[in-house]
């Protein structure tokens, strides 16, 4: 039952973590991402040690947790972070400017330090905190002193991230578990950035009370990512052309309760149009969806298997990440239950009335062909949008909807997005960007007749 | 526009009554919104368009003039209404919106304030997000803008989920009583870092602000301003690159006969087995897309950022 508390009252969403609920773990600010459900049971690794994910059950979102050593071992304990920004690369006090320091004197090789791993150990041992080690370090760093404040900073920062490793706990939403796939596992998702994948669900006018079809080959976040849009009105029908559905395993990852996973169900596409001018579906065909049907169950009813998604994209911590695959620790409680087969009276409506949009993610599928068929289960003046990481596909299927005057409004664009740094005087660009988001054919359907 | 009414939704039996808002599409950089009304007409290049001609067609209909051109009759929705609304001020596009609305974690049910209002562009699709139970309370201190807002509102069927404010929000921030319940703040205001001790005051804990500025050095003060309670401050720019796309013969290139490139004897065997002597100088029709060559090159900067928890 605990679940069901996940948005059951789907307009109150919680603050606090419950039991079985689904929680986004970031460790050190972004460095590393994991997914997991909590449980009494529940372990994280962090660096080699092993902690209990029951203290941060009833906790509210947004809390910061650090590694203590107990009389246990190591354990996760809450704590507030001050208010004030503390550190200078954070707060950046102009010093940079009038800096006299600079970095000529510094040589790197590795003496700067005269603590030994054995020396850390032992202060570990003897129940020092993290905090205590970073300073440790600093103390006995030769170079230290005549690093510029920034550097000392970047210093500091790096060896907290090590030996005092923050783990902050976060709601799963579409951004952040977008976010953490397109780092982690591109490919499973067809490398759908977050920009792209919002600009999908509002070009296609994903609203409260509507029929979304969903053709969705990126793992299940675009059908998530609706559902979370629908807020358990509306369905979202994900639909899969041959005998078995798509995976939909990141829908399991947001923190859906009952009434929003009863309105995501699946159907193969024959089935939405075997009744369509009230022909009954010949017999064989149904018992052969029966067939298939209870096989994917199977699937789909399984455990959820955790997520772990490392995100250490530089040098600096490498070493506090376990190997992500080998690591994940969390005992999943078993979620709702979501993706079931579209019921037929539901079906039924759909015949009757059209879905009220469409969006496809379907990277190797020609999207022509496919939209060809699936156009007529649109009601007249739906929106669509489609994902493609090649422009030719789509440039094809807009200029065939074209020939054959099916849609109008139709454009092919391609977001462009950019994180900056954003400090006094030292404002720049990212050096890192994604360079491309893919493309997106959206456009609105218009009346055969 | 949100089929919050299901009676209102999009359907094969749907059919346009009188009353209705209907998009008038002409072409996709001309578009215009007309409530229907029985008695009235409309004029355009294309000729002269009774109304009454339209009630019973479905949306997404071709209608005719008197004198045979034609127009389309689309339902409204947040992106059309944001090609058609009525500029007072510069407003927000699809691509920041949209954007805005993922990175604030903005759902059904959600509590959103928003200043200022402007032209009400980022509104609606606010209101679409949070339907069909949140609410947005939007607030800006041109006494005219809120009223013409309040009728934008009405026009669009928004009216029950969205309460516009008039107030001078950098002067006197949001009003008390909305203190601890908001689940996001969006900020569109010339001096932001004024408004932000005052969103973090509305936000529940772990809420997301997000303010929008043309300018970086609005964003460093702004920046500087969240940094004592807020957390994750990220800032992006987004823009949207669009494509043309035409079917076009090109030449084929073939060298000259005699000429002193060589030639190209697997193609030209090709051709022979086609059983053709007449050359041929262009290939079968292809699709072709390339980038417009016009597009915005900047709208604004979007910095994001966390409500620190502290309780
Ligand atoms: C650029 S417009 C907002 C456009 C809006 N985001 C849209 O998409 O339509 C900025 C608005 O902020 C309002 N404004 C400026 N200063 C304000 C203040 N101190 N309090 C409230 N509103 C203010 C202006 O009247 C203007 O309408």
């Amino acid at each position: 039952m605990s679940e069901n508390k996940a948005q059951s009252d789907l307009f109150e969403s919680p603050r606090s973590t419950w039991e079985g609920c689904s929680v986004l773990l970031d460790i050190n600010d972004g460095d590393r991402l994991v997914f997991a459900r909590l449980s009494s049971g529940a372990t994280l690794k962090i660096g080699n040690k092993n902690c209990s994910l029951q203290p941060l059950l009833g906790c509210p979102f947004g809390s910061f947790f650090r590694v203590e050593n107990g009389t246990q071992g190591p354990y996760l304990s809450r704590y507030t972070p001050s208010t004030e920004g503390n550190n200078v690369l954070e707060k950046g006090d102009g010093q940079s400017i009038d800096e006299l320091r600079d970095n000529r004197a510094l040589v790197d090789n590795n003496k700067a330090q005269s603590l030994t791993g054995e020396d850390i150990n032992e202060m570990r041992r003897l129940g020092a905190t993290g905090d205590e080690i970073v300073e440790a370090l600093i103390a006995n760093s030769a170079t230290f002193e005549k690093k510029t404040v920034f550097s000392q900073e970047k210093y500091r920062l790096k060896k907290q991230k090590k030996y005092a490793p923050i783990v902050l706990l976060r709601r799963p939403f579409t951004r952040s578990i977008c976010e953490a796939y397109l780092k982690k596992y591109p490919t499973r998702i067809g490398f759908l950035r977050m920009d792209t994948l919002s600009l999908l669900l509002s070009m296609a006018n994903v609203s409260a009370n509507s029929d979304v079809l969903v053709v969705d080959m990126v793992g299940g976040l675009l059908t998530g990512s609706v559902a979370e849009r629908l807020g358990g009105t509306g369905y979202v029908c994900n639909t899969y052309i041959g005998g078995s559905p798509y995976p939909m395993d990141i829908a399991r990852i947001f923190n859906f309760g009952d009434e929003i996973c009863k309105r995501i169900v699946r159907s193969p596409l024959t089935d939405l149009f075997s009744v369509q001018n009230g022909l009954q579906k010949p017999v064989s065909q149904d018992s052969d969806s029966c067939n298939m049907e209870s096989q994917s169950n199977d699937r789909i009813s399984s455990p959820v298997s955790m997520e772990e998604v490392s995100l250490a994209s530089e040098n600096v911590i490498s070493d506090l990440i376990p190997e992500s695959t080998s690591s994940p620790v969390i005992k999943m409680s078993k979620p709702a239950k979501l993706g079931e087969k579209a019921p037929q009276e539901i079906i039924s409506s759909w015949k009757e009335h059209g879905f009220s949009c469409l969006i496809i993610a379907a990277p190797e599928l020609d999207t022509w062909s496919l939209v060809k068929e699936i156009f007529p289960l649109m009601s007249s003046s739906a929106p669509f949008a489609i994902y493609h990481q090649y422009l030719q596909p789509l440039a094809t299927c807009m200029h065939n909807l074209q020939l054959g005057k099916m849609a109008i409004g139709m454009q092919i664009s391609e977001p462009w997005l950019r994180e900056y740094q954003v400090l006094p005087s030292r404002t720049h660009p990212c050096m890192q960007m994604n360079a491309f988001g893919g493309y997106i054919l959206s456009g609105t359907k218009i009346s055969p007749n | 526009m949100l089929p919050i009414d299901s009676t209102k939704k999009l359907s094969f039996t749907r059919c346009i009554r009188d009353g209705d808002l209907v998009i008038v599409y002409e072409r996709y950089d001309n578009m215009k919104a007309i409530k229907v009304c029985d008695g009235s007409v409309l004029e355009n290049r294309f000729g002269v368009f009774k109304h009454s001609d339209w009630v019973g067609k479905q949306f997404g209909s071709k209608v005719f003039s008197t004198k045979g051109g034609f127009v389309y009759l689309l339902a409204p929705t947040p992106e059309l209404w944001t090609l058609v609304l009525s500029h007072r001020t510069q407003i927000l596009y699809i691509a920041d919106i949209s954007f805005v609305i993922m990175f604030l974690e903005i759902v059904p049910g959600c509590l959103v304030l928003e200043s200022g209002t402007g032209s009400g562009s980022l509104t609606t699709s606010l209101a679409r997000a949070v339907a069909p139970k949140g609410h947005v309370y939007t607030f800006d201190f041109h006494e005219q803008r809120a009223v013409s807002a309040r009728e934008d509102f009405e026009k669009t069927g928004l009216s029950n989920l969205v309460t516009v404010g008039v107030r001078d929000i950098q002067g006197e921030g949001f009003p008390d009583e909305l203190s601890g319940m908001a689940d996001s703040v969006f900020l569109d205001l010339p001096q932001p870092w004024l408004a932000i001790p005052s969103a973090g005051k509305m936000l529940k804990q772990d809420g997301m602000l997000c303010s929008f500025s043309p300018c970086i050095e609005q964003v460093e003060r702004a920046s500087e301003t969240m940094r004592s309670s807020f957390t994750d401050i990220r800032t992006f720019e987004i823009l949207l690159r669009t494509y043309e796309v035409r079917e076009g013969k090109l030449d084929d290139f073939q060298g000259d006969e005699a000429g002193s490139l060589g030639s190209l004897p697997r193609k030209r065997r090709q051709r022979s087995n086609e059983g053709s002597n007449v050359r041929e100088t262009t290939g079968p029709p292809t699709v072709m897309a390339r980038p417009c060559s016009e597009a915005k090159g900047h709208t604004g900067y979007l910095t994001f950022a966390r409500l620190k928890c502290l309780s």
